[in-house]
């Protein structure tokens, strides 16, 4: 079964790009634009690996990285924070983030990063 | 009638007196002074205000200027049937400051100022000295009269030896009965007592020549009236202005003459003896005056021409053969005198002593106050200073040869201790009178009258040279002495009377006026002019260091022994300390006080025991020190808090502005990443999706799809770009404005569809009233829509509600037009409403609607750039804003 990812970002054209860019990579992508829909839709569907937008309307990007870290099933599930600022960063890794992609990103990185923490190989081709 | 028995009868009459005065002083000693005390001796004993000058003097008066003579009469019978206003006070002032001269009650109410003491004192010695000089003159004259009617004329009879045993024999009886003791109120019940009887004989004796006269020569009061109409003197002439001013002088005069304050205020046993005085004196004074026409008339018509109008009483009888009556009015006579230089002699000598005297001993002697046998100083002091009165007298009548008539004499002194009455009634009628205004007063008062009457009394050429009565002071024709300032129509005395006493009371207004009284004067000033409400005297000592033990013994030293034990024993008694000296507590202090100042003044008194009491005490000097020190402590610290206030709010403004810049920097930092962030935003897109383009192998739909997303994005980029750059050149005015005439409802048409990219998706009712928007404004269209379309583009990204809905209304008041944009979603927190419209801020850190939170800060600049502005409108459920712009924009001055 292909690994899910659940990807958590506001801007729809982000979004559609990265997911396209993971389907294609044959992953699994659920989508969410904000915090309250996110956290229903973790403990709905668990996914493999979180790609959580910094910056997002009603509830930030730290605020849903703490209230995901605070259950304990989720206390491993890696999660790579979208972001822009370098003192983001830091809370960000304070609030328990495994990896950091600065926009604008390649996408050859974005998959690299993605696969990396799935552990998986490279790509299936 | 030998020469001999005159002197007998008048060494017995005097021998008669000494045992009077003698007696009564036993028996009051004893407390047993029974009816003495009664008013009619305090009546009688005013009768000083009758001496030789009026006993005799009057006749003379009478003969020389008719009628003129009741002027003397009718001063004090205004000042006793007026008593109520003025005596009265008077006697209450002295009663209850136990004042013990005219000198001691000026000192006393001016700060008790020893300088108006000793003032007070030249003045009353220098005006008294002729007076009493007259009184020698008057001695002389009768005895002259007897000893030339002596027969074989074998002794002849030395004027001045005469005058001289006189003096002395004065001197004698006033020192033996004026200073016997030194009593806390002054009073002298012995010599009160042998004045009354004097004031029975002088009454008698005259009415006695006046009855002889109208029915022993004349033929009774029918006969008299005849002789008067036919004499000389019915042609008396009223001056008004003269005998105003010899009736205002006779009046100043029985208060302030020293041997009337004396009788009046200072041996004054009870108030109520006013009362019977105010009708008893005057009647008495009529009596006095009644013969006194049928005398001169009668006189004139029988006694040779030239004689002496002056010795009528005398020679009268005389010429007539009556011996014994002859005797009985020169024992009236004498009694005058003798009555007059006595008690003035004891007020004189008590100023002195008091007021002169003590004051230098004290000054000489800084520890005499606890040292000396002050009693035995004040004692003989006061000997000295009665020997030295006469000695003067004496000296007067000496000097001016007994030439000048008895009245005239008498004026002068009059005008003399006038002068004081300025002070005396400012003192206890008006409290703004100061010490500096009574001294001015006085001292301007004694040299105009010194200048305009005293000195010239003594005749031209005696002590003013003859020249200065012509031409005047050092040449000065307006200095002349009988017409200052060119004022000759008014005789001397007017002249002099009107001239000091109109200096003196300017100098006096003026000096208290411009000068600001010091604490003891005011509180002394209070107290004398309110001396009829409120029973408490200033308070004058704090409790003092001062050992009891030091305070007895000058107390003996003043008081004697006995009283001044007694004293100390009730005040014990009344502290509970019997047996034991009492404490010096202020009450206590201010009782010694009081009863030492009957005796030695109250100057004298304060700073005696202001000597003692030392710096222990606080006097009320030291107190309104503290008081304006504390004062100008208030006023500095008023002002440091005033200053405090003003650094606390200027703190308070500087944290405020510090806080706004924290803020504001803040929003900086929050601006630029919040920039960063929306310029990464569209280029991450872009990234990607040209990355995924140029990967190739992609269906056709998606590259179209893709290459679309692109373009959006880059557009977006734009549009920041575009944003950023608008907002620049608004804030900095170099705004390009497209003025002209537009459709509101144009405008707002255009805004709506243009908003409507803005979350397309969503569903939004709008209302809107058309026919409000029908007007055509004067301004920059493309502006104005801009700012709609960015609030109608807020409303769709902003509004939570579940069914949108925007409403727009339109209102124009006075050349304005309001268009309010409200939606009914939970609006803007209240705290918020203001932030929103800085540049750079947004409501939360994180992004809700992907703009770059420039759109209300553009709209607030471009809206003041249009004339109008843009407000968050509270109240309106929803988000409200309010857009206010003018119907017509003139360009504004470039």
């Amino acid at each position: 079964m292909a690994q899910h990812v659940l990807l958590i970002e506001d801007e729809p054209n982000i979004a559609e790009a990265i997911r396209f860019l993971l389907t294609r990579d044959g992953l699994r992508v659920s989508h969410a634009a904000e915090g309250a829909s996110a956290l229903s839709m973790l403990r709905q569907d668990p996914p493999d690996l979180v790609i959580l937008d910094h910056m997002l309307p009603g509830m930030s990007g730290l605020e849903i990285l703490t209230a995901l870290r605070a259950d304990p099933s989720n206390c491993n599930l890696p999660v790579m924070m979208l972001t822009a600022r370098g003192r983001d960063r830091e809370m960000a890794e304070q609030a328990g983030a495994d990896r950091f992609m600065t926009k604008p990103f390649s996408n050859a990185e974005i998959l690299a990063e993605v696969r990396a923490m799935l552990g998986r190989g490279s790509a299936p081709g | 009638m030998p020469f001999n028995l005159l002197v007998l009868s008048c060494v017995l009459y005097a021998a008669f007196l000494f045992a009077v005065a003698f007696v009564v002083e036993r028996r009051a000693a004893r407390g047993r002074l029974g009816w003495l005390r009664s008013p009619v001796v305090y009546t009688l004993s005013l009768s000083i205000y009758c001496t030789a000058w009026t006993f005799y003097g009057a006749v003379g008066y009478a003969a020389r200027s008719g009628l003129e003579f009741l002027t003397i009469y009718f001063g004090p019978t205004l000042v006793f049937i007026g008593w109520w206003w003025l005596l009265r006070k008077l006697v209450r002032i002295g009663r209850r400051y136990h004042v013990t001269s005219l000198a001691d009650l000026i000192s006393s109410r001016y700060g008790k100022s020893n300088m108006l003491g000793v003032i007070v004192t030249v003045i009353a010695v220098v005006a008294a000295t002729p007076y009493i000089a007259l009184q020698l003159q008057s001695m002389v004259l009768s005895f002259g009269v007897f000893a030339s009617a002596e027969p074989d004329g074998s002794r002849p009879l030395d004027p001045d030896q005469i005058a001289v045993w006189v003096a002395v024999g004065l001197a004698f009886f006033t020192i033996l009965f004026g200073t016997r003791n030194l009593d806390a109120r002054e009073q002298h019940h012995g010599i009160v007592t042998a004045i009354a009887v004097e004031a029975v004989v002088k009454l008698v004796a005259l009415l006695a020549v006046g009855s002889f006269v109208v029915w022993g020569i004349a033929g009774g009061v029918g006969d008299v009236i005849a002789r008067i109409d036919a004499a000389d003197l019915s042609a008396w002439q009223v001056q008004p202005g003269r005998w105003t001013g010899l009736i205002f002088l006779s009046a100043a005069a029985v208060i302030c003459l020293p041997r009337m304050f004396q009788v009046l205020v200072v041996e004054n046993e009870d108030e109520g003896h006013l009362a019977r005085a105010s009708w008893a004196f005057p009647l008495y004074l009529m009596a006095m005056s009644l013969f006194i026409v049928p005398i001169a008339v009668v006189g004139l018509d029988r006694l040779p021409e030239g004689s002496n109008p002056d010795m009528f009483v005398l020679t009268l009888p005389l010429a007539e053969g009556q011996a014994g009556l002859a005797m009985l009015a020169f024992l009236g006579g004498f009694s005058s005198a003798t009555s007059m230089v006595i008690v003035e002699a004891i007020a004189l000598a008590t100023m002195i002593s008091n007021h002169v005297v003590i004051p230098l001993w004290l000054r000489l002697r800084p520890g005499a106050a606890a040292e000396d046998d002050l009693r035995s100083v004040v004692l003989n002091a006061r000997r000295l200073a009665i020997a030295a009165v006469l000695a003067m007298g004496y000296a007067y009548y000496h000097v001016s040869g007994g030439s000048a008539a008895l009245a005239t004499i008498g004026l002068i002194a009059f005008l003399g201790v006038a002068q004081v009455l300025p002070a005396l009634l400012g003192g206890i009628f008006w409290r703004g009178a100061t010490r500096t205004g009574a001294v001015l007063g006085l001292l301007t008062g004694l040299t105009v009258w010194a200048y305009t009457s005293y000195l010239p009394s003594f005749g031209p050429g005696a002590v003013l040279p003859q020249a200065i009565f012509t031409e005047g002071l050092f040449g000065l024709d307006w200095l002349r002495p009988h017409a200052l300032f060119g004022t000759q129509a008014m005789d001397p005395i007017t002249h002099a009377l009107f001239w000091s006493m109109a200096l003196n009371v300017l100098a006096f207004c003026l000096g208290s006026l411009f000068t600001f009284p010091g604490p003891v004067e005011r509180l002394q000033g209070a107290a004398f002019v309110n001396v009829f409400e409120g029973a408490v005297g200033p308070q004058r000592w704090a409790r003092g260091q001062v050992d009891p033990e030091a305070l007895l013994g000058m107390a003996q030293r003043i008081l004697g022994e006995e009283s001044a034990l007694s004293l100390f024993q009730s005040a014990a008694r009344a502290q509970g300390k019997d047996g034991f000296l009492p404490d010096p507590t202020p009450n206590f202090l201010d009782q010694l006080e009081t009863r030492l100042s009957g005796s030695v003044g109250a100057a004298t008194a304060h700073a005696m025991i202001s000597q003692l009491v030392g710096r222990a005490t606080v006097t009320v000097e030291d107190l309104m020190a503290v008081a304006s020190e504390s004062a100008q402590i208030l006023e500095y610290s008023a002002q440091l808090e005033a200053r405090e206030a003003e650094l606390t709010r200027t703190a308070g403004a500087l944290r405020e502005a510090n806080e706004k810049l924290t803020q504001l920097s803040l929003q900086k930092d929050a601006f630029l990443s919040q920039i960063s962030h929306e310029l990464r935003t569209p280029m991450t897109s872009i990234r990607a999706f040209s990355e995924i383009l140029t990967e190739g192998d992609l269906a056709p739909e998606l590259v179209i799809r893709y290459g679309k997303i692109i373009h959006d994005e880059a557009k977006r980029l734009t549009r920041l770009l575009d944003d950023l750059l608008d907002l620049s050149v608004l804030e900095n005015g170099s705004v390009q404005l497209n003025l002209g005439l537009a459709s509101l409802q144009g405008m707002i048409d255009t805004a709506l569809i243009a908003a409507r990219q803005t979350r397309p998706d969503r569903e939004f009712l709008v209302v809107r009233d058309l026919p409000s928007e029908a007007m055509y404004l004067k301004t920059d269209a493309d502006r104005l829509t801009q700012v709609f379309i960015n609030l109608i583009s807020n409303a769709r990204k902003y509004c939570d509600a579940t069914r949108p809905e925007l409403r727009i209304v339109v209102r124009q008041r006075s050349g304005r037009v309001t268009v309010d944009f409200i939606d009914n979603g939970k609006g803007i927190p209240k705290e918020s409403q203001t932030l929103i419209f800085e540049k750079f801020a947004r409501l939360t850190d994180a992004n809700r609607a992907g703009g770059a939170g420039l759109g209300l800060a553009i709209c607030r600049e471009i809206m003041t750039n249009l004339g109008g502005s843009v407000a968050y409108l509270p109240g309106q459920k929803g988000a409200a804003f309010r857009v206010t712009v003018p119907l017509r924009l003139e360009r504004m001055a470039a």
